[in-house]
């Protein structure tokens, strides 16, 4: 596999991220237990899509072939998708959203500290632009941790039983597939195991802080990077591909 | 000297200064402000929905960006909204108990369905269109917190009402389908849009003293007009038509003339015999009450920090 190939498959590990959590969050717009958290989480997700517009836009170009952003977003199928199993979890309810949101969003930030280190230039640009959102989405995700993890006796007992199931689709987040492991030898990509570490120090310090029970099992899923998804994802891009599916060529 | 407050106040009034929150008002120009503020910040909110039903399903990342981000705005100017309402002794939890349970009305728009990708630029173009022609005269209504909350909202919805006249041209500038997708979503949206401006003046029962107390500036039947004629032009330049076989351009008065309204189906959907008014609600009653346990939570966390920095500030 040339650089180039690397690149272009790494980005679509990066961009399918955001663009599936992205895609979930939008799910709760108008519909939020709070207006400023309906508000707030808009937000999230217009960063989340504008991040993974970013790095489409670059994909493509590496790609050539009349590839173009929407391309990529809307005309690949579930097994050529990269995203990690967790984000494509459903929303289920606000703690689930935010333990999801927790989880991916302590990744993420280190991801974008490992990536200001990519020996591609387009690559440390977009890191550098994502990460001062993704630092928001981290503070602000925290926050609800604790808020829910130390609030009532109710919301105590469903945050902890979001990270009860969410736990096994986090282990894939530092498992890296093979794509992976050659874009971080070729100088591209992020050593996962650098934000593994800091990944548990952070998600240990705001669980304490929320007295929630860090979870025992050690079992994890695996296979979204391979484009092998739960059966959720399959819903996910019927819904959102429709359109470009329904009339093909069209322009929007 | 006796001083009579009510003419210190319609003196204001007549003198353009604005009333403001602390000012003495008549009760009844309290209640009706509560009653038209409230009802347009529900509105804002229960417009979330309709258009929140194509945030997962836009064609295109650019669309899907530029709608999630119109659909916020909605939120934003309910908020402001709700705090301008605020001001004037009722909370926001009482505004949506009203809601809720059925006695706050909020524009009847909102009760049709969007049933194509379409009727995103049919919202924007026609719907924040008749929005703007009522609200830019809310930027100079009589009381003060609200007319500077309109200035904000009339920023961002003459963006949205250009937004939506974009997309209405990319698809008649596309394919047959696109195109005829354009012409249904004018046929659904084009009476129910013209209706927005509320009953003929000679059935509008609030209007006279409203225009006394400069809450409102021009009557329904104005502003429609004013609506059609500046749409009939846009639509023509779309290529489309409007479902009206009566429009016809008046030289005489200088303004189109249109056909009757359904004053009928107007009513009914006020009613609550909208396709949409029952799914509305509920999706309005669902998330407040799915989110119960969540507010008690951010309340409860919020009591036990300030009782932590309470007994630590004594033990220090």
């Amino acid at each position: 596999m040339n650089k180039e190939e690397i690149t272009f498959q790494y980005l679509l590990h990066l961009g399918d991220n955001s663009l599936i959590l992205g895609q979930r969050i939008a799910e709760w717009c108008g519909h939020g237990p709070i207006l400023e958290q309906d508000i707030a989480l808009t937000n999230i997700s217009l960063d989340l899509f504008g991040e993974s517009r970013n790095i489409y836009q670059y994909a493509a170009q590496l790609k050539g072939d009349n590839h173009t952003e929407d391309s990529l977003a809307f005309l690949r199928d579930v097994l050529e998708f990269k995203n990690v199993l967790l984000v494509e979890q459903p929303n289920i309810d606000w703690a689930y959203t935010i333990c999801r949101q927790f989880f991916f969003d302590t990744f993420h930030f280190y991801l974008q500290h490992e990536l200001l280190k990519s020996k591609d230039e387009r690559i440390v640009e977009i890191a550098n632009k994502a990460i001062k959102e993704s630092a928001y989405h981290l503070k602000w995700s925290s926050e609800w941790m604790i808020r829910l993890g130390d609030g009532t006796e109710i919301s105590h007992q469903k945050i902890q039983n979001a990270v009860n199931d969410l736990w096994e689709f986090t282990g894939e987040l530092f498992i890296p597939s093979e794509i992976e492991t050659l874009a971080y030898q070729s100088g591209i990509g992020a050593d996962l195991n650098n934000i593994k570490q800091l990944w548990h120090e952070k998600v240990k310090a705001i669980l304490d802080e929320a007295t929630i029970q860090i979870p025992t099992n050690d079992f994890f899923q695996k296979g979204g990077k391979n484009g092998i998804h739960s059966e959720h994802l399959g819903f996910v891009l019927a819904e959102m591909q429709y359109l470009q599916r329904v009339h093909p060529g069209a322009e929007w | 000297m006796e001083i009579n407050l009510e003419d210190i106040f319609q003196n204001k009034i007549d003198n353009e200064v604005k009333i403001e929150p602390r000012d003495w008002m008549p009760e009844k120009y309290r209640k009706t402000l509560i009653r038209q503020i409230s009802q347009h910040a529900h509105s804002e909110i229960v417009g979330m929905l309709p258009e929140g039903n194509w945030i997962t399903r836009a064609p295109n990342l650019r669309r899907k960006v530029a709608l999630l981000a119109k659909v916020q705005d909605e939120a934003g100017h309910g908020l402001y909204l709700y705090s301008a309402a605020e001001t004037l002794g009722m909370t926001r939890d009482e505004m949506y108990n009203e809601l809720h349970t059925g006695k706050a009305k909020y524009s009847s728009i909102f009760n049709y369905p969007t049933l194509s990708w379409a009727d995103m630029g049919a919202i924007g173009w026609l719907v924040d269109g008749a929005a703007i022609m009522n609200q830019v005269p809310l930027c100079r209504t009589s009381y003060g917190p609200y007319a500077r909350a309109m200035v904000r909202v009339c920023k961002e919805e003459s963006f949205h009402q250009r937004q939506g006249y974009e997309i209405m041209m990319s698809l008649c500038n596309g394919t047959p389908e696109q195109k005829t997708m354009a012409q249904d979503a004018l046929n659904r949206w084009w009476w129910p849009s013209i209706m927005m401006f509320g009953p003929n003046d000679d059935n509008s029962p609030n209007s006279a003293q409203s225009m006394k107390w400069k809450i409102k500036r021009f009557s329904n039947d104005e502003l429609r007009q004013k609506f059609i004629d500046v749409t009939i032009p846009q639509a023509e330049l779309l290529g489309l038509t409007v479902p009206d076989k009566d429009l016809k351009w008046n030289e005489a008065r200088g303004h189109y003339d249109f056909g009757i309204i359904n004053w009928d189906e107007f009513n009914n959907v006020v009613a609550g015999n909208g396709p949409c008014n029952k799914q509305r609600l509920k999706a309005r009653v669902d998330a407040w009450n799915n989110g119960e346990w969540v507010r008690d939570a951010a309340n409860a966390y919020a009591q036990k920090r300030k009782n932590r920095v309470k007994s630590g500030q004594q033990a220090a």
